[in-house]
């Protein structure tokens, strides 16, 4: 989760990752930032995450997102 | 059959009327009659192609759907017998059988698409390449006829097929109800590009009348009809003669034609939707949203996110997000990380993908370079924006403006001068008149135009100016109510006169300020020809 964490920081500095429960709803990120996120996650962890997994309630907070990638890691 | 027609007022009316008057389990076949009957007004021969799309997507979507069914049962019968490699196996096997589907539909389906609205564009190019080359001989172009509404309706099918693909809707089974959701006419000319999802959950249930609901949607669609025939209307004579002309309409002239353009452009593509939505909520129907007061938008990044909602998102669901995390994009997004470290590694796949949306987006207005130019343009202001960014922050953590009201309106207005210099090349015939339009503005010096009647002899006399002033301080005032809630709502907690007089004096507007008269035919819709 930390490392999520530090990821998402570095992205938005600004914003406080570990209580914001909107991200998308309150275009905290962007299209843009999404697809770089994606990038990141995919060269941090070993998942993949695909347009299908792009959905609001998978990256409005950070929990979500971290619950996305345990399960594609679970996946396999 | 414009809704701006009579025949249309007509139609919606006894449309409405029958819907609420017989039986509930006649409105679905009613509204699927009535859509055939909208489409058939345009044209019988038509109506193959949006029947061709509906039933390949149907079919394809059903097939996607039993085999997602299929491959669910048995990985469930087989839970204990297989591993996680073998149940990993077997669901990228499905997979790419579904994938097949998908693929030979969406070529099916994008190909009449590209072929309808494409060749002669592509052949044009063609034959200029062939005179650049000095060849002499040119190809003919086909007489294609651009079937009424296939850039809205194959958008709306393709969405819903790579859901079905993506598991995220189930697959529609009944063949009569997919082609509702397909040709549905309210959305069938201009969009919204609704999402099955979405639309599905109120278009097939039966419907009781419920008069608030009806009378809402009417009001909705005569302030449609306002923006449409009162704003839009009025200074489509003023646009069309400035562009018109391009030699005798210069620097001066030419911001008129942006500004009159970007506020005609927004009270009939606006207009129109609320007509969509407003007889869709007659109809009990919810139709998303397609605008949310774009023209508030503090840049172009926001402005892109509140206008034409359901075509921005369209593109970004079902290509930017597929390209860009596509295995070819994240191979690219190695190799530029590896070679050019990782601050533009991580960028560049994001700007590649985003080049693609912004060339299809322009493409997908029009077969014409002045659409793809436009698409261009949005995509180099918007990258420059996201390269400008941490610039922005400086200036932000520097000076305290941000949030400052003198501020933000400084950011709208700088926002919207940039929409109208976009919108502007929509307009044009050519790229050509367009460079030259624009750059008129900085050559010609003829600003004495603004004050000295000049305007007066575009087609719009001085009344005309006073009335689309008071139309746009209205259109300006509802979008400043409708940021605390809906306009109608307040509206409706009014007393009962107030509201008469309110909605009484909007349908006189409309009739009595409406830009017809004597042999005046309302013109089509802007997004119409899209």
């Amino acid at each position: 989760m930390e490392e999520l964490l530090e990821i998402l920081r570095d992205m938005h500095p600004d914003v406080d990752f570990e209580t914001e429960e909107h991200l998308i709803d309150n275009g905290i990120l962007d299209s843009l930032d999404i697809v770089s996120l994606i990038s990141e996650i995919s060269e941090n962890f070993d998942v993949t995450i695909t347009a299908k997994d792009i959905l609001p309630e998978n990256f409005n907070s950070a929990q979500a997102l971290y619950e996305l990638v345990r399960r594609l890691e679970d996946e396999g | 059959m414009l809704f701006t027609s009579y025949a249309f007022l007509g139609f919606a009316a006894g449309l409405l009327l029958l819907y609420y008057l017989l039986p509930r389990r006649c409105q679905q076949p009613l509204l699927l009659g009535a859509s055939c009957l909208f489409y058939l007004a345009a044209g019988p021969k038509y109506i193959l192609y949006i029947l061709f799309t509906a039933l390949t997507v149907w079919f394809t979507g059903v097939r996607m759907g039993r085999n997602t069914q299929k491959a669910a049962a048995y990985l469930k019968e087989h839970k204990e017998e297989l591993g996680k490699e073998e149940k990993k196996a077997y669901r990228e096997g499905q997979k790419r059988v579904r994938r097949r589907w998908l693929a030979g539909c969406l070529v099916l389906n994008i190909g009449v698409l590209a072929v309808v609205k494409y060749t002669n564009f592509f052949l044009a190019n063609l034959n200029g390449l062939l005179t650049a080359a000095g060849r002499t001989g040119q190809l003919s172009f086909f007489a294609l006829a651009l079937p009424m509404g296939i850039s809205f309706y194959t958008f709306q099918a393709v969405g819903y097929l790579v859901d079905v693909y993506r598991g995220t809707v189930e697959a529609e089974e009944g063949p009569f109800r997919f082609l509702l959701f397909v040709s549905f006419f309210p959305q069938l000319i201009q969009g919204p590009i609704s999402r099955f999802g979405d639309l599905s959950q109120t278009l097939y249930a039966p419907h009781a009348f419920d008069g608030r609901q009806v009378s809402f949607g009417l009001q909705r669609m005569l302030w449609g009809y306002f923006k449409k025939l009162v704003v839009a209307d009025r200074l489509l004579a003023a646009v069309m003669t400035i562009v018109g002309d391009v030699g005798a309409y210069q620097g001066a002239y030419a911001v008129v034609g942006m500004l009159f353009y970007t506020v005609q452009l927004y009270a009939d593509f606006t207009g129109g939707i609320d007509v969509t939505i407003g007889l869709a909520q007659a109809l009990g129907i919810t139709v998303k949203e397609n605008f949310e007061r774009p023209y508030f938008s503090k840049s172009l990044k926001e402005y892109w996110r509140r206008w034409h909602i359901s075509m921005c998102s369209w593109f970004r669901d079902y290509l930017f997000y597929p390209l860009s995390t596509s295995k070819a994009m994240q191979r690219f997004t190695k190799f530029t990380r590896k070679n050019l470290g990782d601050k533009v590694g991580r960028r560049l796949p994001v700007y590649v993908s985003s080049f693609v949306v912004w060339f299809s987006t322009g493409l997908w207005h029009g077969a014409s370079w002045n659409f793809i130019v436009w698409g261009l343009l949005n995509y180099a202001v918007l990258m420059a924006s996201e390269e400008l960014e941490p610039l922005y922050a400086k200036f932000h953590a520097r000076f305290s403006v941000e949030g400052r009201l003198w501020y933000r309106l400084l950011q709208v207005g700088r926002t919207f001068a940039l929409v109208c210099v976009l919108n502007i090349f929509d307009c044009y015939a050519t790229l050509g008149e367009t460079v030259q339009a624009i750059g008129s503005v900085f050559t010609v010096h003829n600003w004495g135009v603004l004050w000295d009647g000049s305007l007066l002899k575009l087609g719009l006399a001085g009344l005309d100016y006073g009335i689309l002033t008071g139309g746009c301080f209205l259109m300006l005032g509802v979008s400043l109510i409708q940021r605390s809630g809906s306009v109608r709502e307040r509206i409706g907690r009014r007393p009962y006169w107030v509201r008469f007089i309110l909605w009484y004096g909007l349908f006189l507007a409309v009739l009595l300020m409406g830009a017809y008269g004597v042999g005046y035919d309302a013109s089509q819709f802007i997004y119409n020809r899209f």
